[in-house]
């Protein structure tokens, strides 16, 4: 299963304006409560997550995971994107500076390994990533999420 | 043997680097001999004690403490060839 089958268009922004690491995460959490996946609150946890933890969920160059643990706040398994503008630092020794943000909810620890796997392919297709991070449009990163983000 | 992925929730980072683990472990056809789980920072301490490698982000380590299984930062979560390198003296 393709990762755009986990995705809507209007979980989807490019081109964001973020001025700091939690800005952007809260900006990814609004897509979330949009599309009806997370509450508001589920924002705040996902925050409160890398004040505790330090900036580990940025897991590779330039991609952050942003996430905190099922809860009250988590309607449905979910996913939104942000592709920044500007990216901006988490404060990670290693993969900073952060270009885009994958906000992901979850109501239990294996409920959403088909999207987990979808999304583990893309994040490891160095190609389609650099097409990704210049994609102009929800749409058009749907598309490339449709054509090549099946798991290998 | 066992393998433990941790990070901080066992919802998102953990589970794709369990992932990645397992594509490796199956490159190097080892996948039969090797468990791999993904546990969050607040089991991760009782399940390094069980296993035999933990495999982690560098923020996370001191989370687990003290524990004598080894433990193996990874720097790229979605990078196989960092965590096949990294895996690749433990398991062969």
């Amino acid at each position: 299963m393709a990762l755009a089958e986990h995705l809507v268009e209007d979980a989807i922004a490019v081109g964001v304006t973020a001025s700091d690491w939690r800005d952007a995460v809260r900006r990814s959490g609004a897509l979330l409560a949009a599309t009806g996946v997370a509450t508001d609150e589920y924002t705040d946890e996902m925050i409160a997550t890398v004040e505790k933890l330090g900036p580990y969920i940025v897991l590779a160059p330039g991609i952050a995971l942003a996430h905190a643990r099922p809860s009250p706040a988590v309607l449905r398994p979910g996913l939104s994107w942000i592709q920044l503008a500007e990216p901006v630092e988490f404060g990670h020794d290693k993969n900073d500076p952060v270009w885009l943000v994958v906000a992901l909810a979850a109501l239990d620890h294996d409920g959403h390994i088909a999207l987990m796997s979808s999304l583990a392919a893309v994040l490891g297709n160095t190609p389609l990533l650099a097409a990704l991070r210049d994609a102009d449009s929800p749409a058009r990163v749907l598309d490339l999420l449709a054509t090549e983000g099946s798991p290998s | 043997m066992k393998i433990v992925a941790v990070c901080g929730m066992g919802i998102g980072t953990s589970v794709l680097l369990k992932m990645n683990i397992e594509k490796v472990l199956r490159e190097l056809g080892k996948d039969g001999d090797v468990d791999v789980e993904a546990a969050d920072i607040g089991t991760a301490r009782g399940a390094a004690r069980t296993a035999d490698l933990v495999l982690t982000s560098a923020e996370l380590v001191s989370e687990i403490g003290d524990v004598s299984t080894p433990v193996v930062v990874v720097d790229n979560f979605t990078d196989v060839s960092e965590i096949a390198e990294k895996l690749t003296p433990f398991v062969s």
